[in-house]
């Protein structure tokens, strides 16, 4: 599929790369990475920041599978928001501590994707896309109707409590280093699952799926597992929205917030490590900036979805990526 | 040893601070940031946009312009912002202006969902949250907070006015449209009660989205109820929608059955205009032309804005002009200190004669059960209402005991 | 009371078809519109919903600027989206036939957001109200219901227009030709025939079939810059169920699953916005290509 073929080239190149420029050069720039994000509430508004992991997280599990597994879901908002549900409901009304909330929304999260993958795994390309779609109209219906989830109110007044035990999350610098962790924990996963075996059956089915079915593997529990643990990721990082913002509403169902983590993922690299990450610090950052001023944000949001598709469809990572890579390969 | 007494030293110098800024500041006429910063939250694009939107903001200016735009010598400055009627970004909203922006104080904020989340906010920072949008009764209920105000009307005086006036007219069985969210329900529930005492019934109901354009199913489930009074427990867009559509499907023509909007605002009638919406029967909290103050204040605004004031709008001026006269009178602007003061003082203004303040912020003054004017009635543009019986206030609202807020007294 | 059919009043269970009947009609409309543009350029167009709610704008417009009253803006509505839609194909469609079709998709989810961001920033969100046509005001007493005139001209309109494009494709000669095209431009290419051009009147049609469909709906509904987004994405289901690319199917499941979710809002209301997706489910389940589709 000529959606990925381009970055997937590119990926593998970038793997070969990082080998080459040996392990210390990635390892100190990831150092390096990791002090800025443990200095950084001390300058920003930390909530602000929260708001860029959860969505970061988000946007990784989603390129786990678009960027690696060839699978355009438009759906993911529904494991997302259902996890913000599922954890806002437990912890405010079983009154859970906020770790069990998130773990069960993650957990249910995982129940719906193996539910909505073994459905929409079955059909390819545009058609998966448009069955993650309507799959996921059909939770924020639900997440409309059921009682626990209050319709347009959504669930309010959503105690952070105090994670372990031990730490009030109230105190934000105490939730910032929380969501870190999540987020750190996320992304070590995804990490960890794209240089695996399993990630590279994975990239052989994005490649050519009739070629790993005679190799002898079975496709389709492999798309499904991706799935799952691309549906898992996205209820982790919904779950820990909803004890950041203490509130689950529609909002995190709605179709326009898949679109939204196709655009970070879009616009910051598809198939890259670290291009959602970007990108979602960049939507996020947008939004925040244009929400003070008079520029209607959708409409800035849709200009840069279309000129990513038209002239930058690598992405800014995977955009970097390329050029250093035609520069190591000229030198 | 040294860092010890230098630990021991900071300590000291901190606690002296907190001491200092405790009370004894707070008597010195201390205003947090030096200036009072009020935010206007509400409905600016949407279908809450004509009852609120920047018609409030004008308001809360004419309040402040009252004070001379100072108050204890320092500058009362006013921004606003869309909530989109949606919670979350209300909620975020408001925490980024009173963590980042110094807010002291948030005005209006229709919707009753949106204000529920906001009241959340405000109650964890101890701020000020002054309520003249939304509905739900639950403001000052169950979801109380010390710092919260809830001004022009809620959905219990609605249902005392205008569900008490239909059952007596003979409009003893009813069924409901209901708005899908906080306010919507609370309506449905507050009015059932109040049919219920007075001796009707309630057959059915139906629950529709927020903004829906088509309410023609919800209209058929009604005609075939057979209910005498279909009560639309919705608001501002939704609430016109509703009646022009059940107009169109000519739900009134056959004259067994009435429309009761419970909650109608000046700017609905005038959107509607008086040939659709004569004789609906509503209940207001202020109508612009009651007495010669209201009708002097009124013209004002309506040089400013363009359009007379519902009493959303003339609520946050006189929201605006009480808080900032506890300011004054307490001399800083922290939060439960202004509160407390808020509460000491009774309102009096062009919108309330008399008004007290309940211990769960439930400002409680007159309301007024009106009827829209026939066309030929009218003695001219935004002649509107014909004022039917003034409801006194203790009548109208539930009392701090029945309201079920766990505050203290 | 005339008795009751399965313990629901006949007026209820009637009148919930009848509405049905209505929806439907603009389920038909939008998804073959959908379906005519996917089976010619194989995307497909997020940016249908849009459109959809700028043929209404744009008659309101005309309506409430120039005076250009219903009639006039029923002709030349569409032929304003349809001209916005040549344009939309030349400059950027045309450059993404040969990526992956997904791209198509992106491109035009970002042009919704464009359009309707673009209105929303403009007009607000709330609803301008465009007035019933003085011809077909009033409606007629049916006995379970009060049918008001303008719906029923909505399903009549609906209907023709559905089954003259049929017609059109299924039957005539520049019919053939398009579905030569889809199956292979090449050969059609070299039969002399202007295959690019083809392409894009084939996407204006599509979305001026949105466009009309939203000056039908301007009267009924409020003019609203979110009218379409919420309604695209049940059309969308409507194609999958359909087939995609079956125009047949994409008439068909339109006005049947518009009076699946009439007799839906009689029996169990709660469920009547989920079950079109319940649907999509079930048929995805039996028949992977929709009910009229083929497997390709």
């Amino acid at each position: 599929m000529s959606l990925h073929s381009q970055s997937s080239g590119r990926a593998s190149a970038k793997a070969a790369q990082a080998s080459a420029t040996g392990p210390t050069a990635t390892r100190i720039g990831a150092l390096v990475a990791l002090a800025a994000l443990l200095a950084v509430p001390f300058l920003l508004y930390p909530v602000f920041l929260m708001k860029v992991l959860c969505f970061a997280l988000f946007a990784c599990a989603f390129n786990l599978l678009i960027g690696f597994g060839g699978l355009l879901s438009f759906g993911h908002a529904a494991f997302f928001g259902s996890a913000a549900y599922v954890t806002a409901h437990t912890v405010k009304v079983w009154g859970l501590p906020p770790e069990l909330g998130i773990l069960l929304g993650t957990a249910a999260s995982a129940l719906l994707g193996i539910l909505f993958g073994s459905i929409a795994i079955r059909r390819q390309g545009i058609y998966f896309a448009m069955i993650t779609l309507a799959l996921s109209q059909m939770v924020f219906f639900l997440a409309l109707q059921l009682p626990f989830t209050h319709g347009e109110d959504g669930i309010q007044a959503v105690p952070r409590g105090v994670l372990f035990g031990v730490f009030d999350l109230n105190n934000p610098l105490a939730m910032y280093y929380t969501v870190l962790g999540v987020f750190l924990i996320g992304f070590a996963i995804i990490w960890r699952t794209v240089h695996s075996p399993f990630g590279q059956v994975l990239k052989a089915i994005r490649e050519n799926e009739p070629r790993a079915i005679s190799l002898g593997y079975r496709t389709d529990r492999y798309k499904l597992l991706a799935f799952v643990l691309s549906a898992s990721l996205a209820g982790l990082a919904g779950g820990t929205k909803a004890i950041v913002f203490q509130l689950a509403t529609l909002t995190d169902v709605t179709w326009q917030m898949s679109g939204e983590v196709v655009l970070m993922t879009l616009l910051g690299g598809m198939g890259t490590l670290t291009g959602p990450v970007i990108g979602a610090a960049l939507v996020v950052t947008l939004e925040n900036y244009l929400a003070a001023t008079s520029l209607p944000v959708p409409v800035v949001i849709g200009c840069i979805f279309v000129a990513c598709v038209l002239v930058f469809r690598r992405g800014i990572a995977g955009e970097i990526q390329a050029r250093l890579g035609k520069k190591s390969r000229e030198s | 040893m040294i860092a010890r007494l230098l630990a021991g030293a900071a300590l000291a110098a901190l606690t002296i601070g907190v001491l200092s800024t405790g009370p004894a500041a707070a008597q010195q006429g201390k205003l947090s940031g030096d200036m009072v910063k009020i935010g206007v939250l509400n409905d600016r694009s949407g279908l809450y946009a004509d009852l609120g939107g920047e018609g409030s903001v004008i308001a809360a200016r004419m309040a402040a312009e009252e004070f001379g735009n100072k108050i204890l010598g320092k500058p009362i400055e006013i921004i606003s912002a869309d909530h989109q009627n949606k919670p979350d970004i209300g909620a975020n909203l408001a925490r980024q202006w009173i963590d980042q922006d110094g807010v002291d104080v948030i005005v209006d904020v229709p919707n009753s969902g949106v204000a529920l989340a906001v009241q959340e906010v405000t109650k964890e920072k101890k701020k000020i949250f002054l309520m003249e949008g939304p509905a739900t009764s639950r403001l000052t209920g169950d979801a109380c907070s010390p710092t919260g105000f809830h001004w022009p009307y809620d959905t219990h005086a609605l249902a005392v006015g205008t569900g008490q006036a239909m059952v007596k007219e003979g409009g003893d069985s009813w069924f409901f449209i209901t708005a899908d969210y906080a306010f919507g329900h609370q309506l449905e529930a507050d009015t059932s009660v109040e049919v219920k005492k007075a001796g009707g019934k309630v057959v059915g109901s139906v629950k529709a989205p927020l903004n829906t354009a088509d309410f023609s199913s919800f209209l058929l489930q009604a005609q075939a109820s057979g209910a005498k009074i279909v009560g639309l427990a919705n608001a501002g867009g939704d609430t016109i929608t509703s009646i022009k559509q059940a107009s169109e499907f000519g739900l009134t023509q056959s004259g067994q059955q009435k429309l009761a909007g419970l909650l109608i605002f000046l700017s609905d009638v005038h959107a509607l205009g008086l040939q659709v919406a004569q004789d609906l029967v509503l209940t207001t909290g202020f109508y612009w032309d009651r007495d010669d103050e209201s009708r002097a204040w009124s013209k004002k605004f309506f040089d400013r804005y363009g359009k007379m004031p519902t009493m959303v709008q003339a609520g946050s001026y006189s929201a605006v002009r009480h808080y900032l006269k506890a300011i004054e009178a307490a001399g800083t602007d922290d939060g439960p200190t202004v509160a407390a003061k808020m509460k000491e003082m009774p309102v009096n203004d062009m919108f309330a004669k008399n008004g007290t303040i309940l211990p769960n912020g439930r400002m409680v003054h007159d309301m007024y059960l009106a009827r829209v004017k026939k066309p030929s009635e009218s003695k001219g543009a935004w002649d509107y209402y014909q004022i039917l019986r003034t409801i006194p206030g203790k009548e109208a609202f539930a009392s701090f005991e029945e309201s079920g807020c766990k505050l203290p007294k | 009371m005339m008795g009751t059919i399965f313990g629901i009043p006949p007026q209820a269970l009637f009148g919930q078809l009848l509405l049905g009947l209505i929806n439907g009609s603009f389920y038909a409309l939008l998804s073959l519109g959908l379906a005519v543009i996917f089976g010619m350029l194989n995307v497909i167009n997020f940016a249908h919903g849009a459109l959809y709610m700028m043929g209404a704008f744009v008659a309101w417009l005309m309506l409430t600027q120039l005076g250009i009253g219903y009639w006039w803006a029923l002709l030349l509505s569409p032929l304003i989206v349809g001209l916005f839609g040549v344009v939309l194909e030349k400059t950027l469609l045309s450059r993404l036939y040969k990526l992956d079709h997904l791209y198509g998709l992106l491109l035009t989810f970002g042009l919704a957001l464009i359009v309707e961001g673009a209105f929303r920033h403009q007009y607000g969100v709330s609803g301008q109200p465009y007035p019933i046509p003085d011809a077909l005001k009033g409606g007629q007493n049916l006995g379970f219901m009060f049918l008001p005139n303008y719906r029923g001209w909505v399903v009549v309109a609906s209907l023709v227009v559905c089954i003259s494009t049929w017609i059109a494709i299924e039957k005539t000669k520049l019919g053939a030709y398009l579905r030569a095209a889809t199956e292979n431009p090449v050969l059609v290419q070299a039969f002399g025939i202007n295959v690019p051009r083809m392409i894009t009147l084939t996407y204006a049609f599509g979305v001026a079939l949105a466009g009309l469909a939203g000056v039908l709906a301007a009267p009924i509904y409020q003019v609203s810059p979110l009218m379409g987004s919420n309604l695209i994405i049940v059309v969308f289901a409507v194609v999958v169920i359909g087939g995609m690319g079956s125009i047949l199917g994409a008439v068909l499941t339109g006005y049947g699953l518009g009076l699946l979710e009439g007799l839906t809002k009689v029996f169990y209301p709660e469920a009547s916005n989920i079950v079109v997706f319940v649907i999509m489910v079930v048929v995805l389940m039996i028949k992977p290509a929709g009910l009229f589709g083929r497997e390709r």
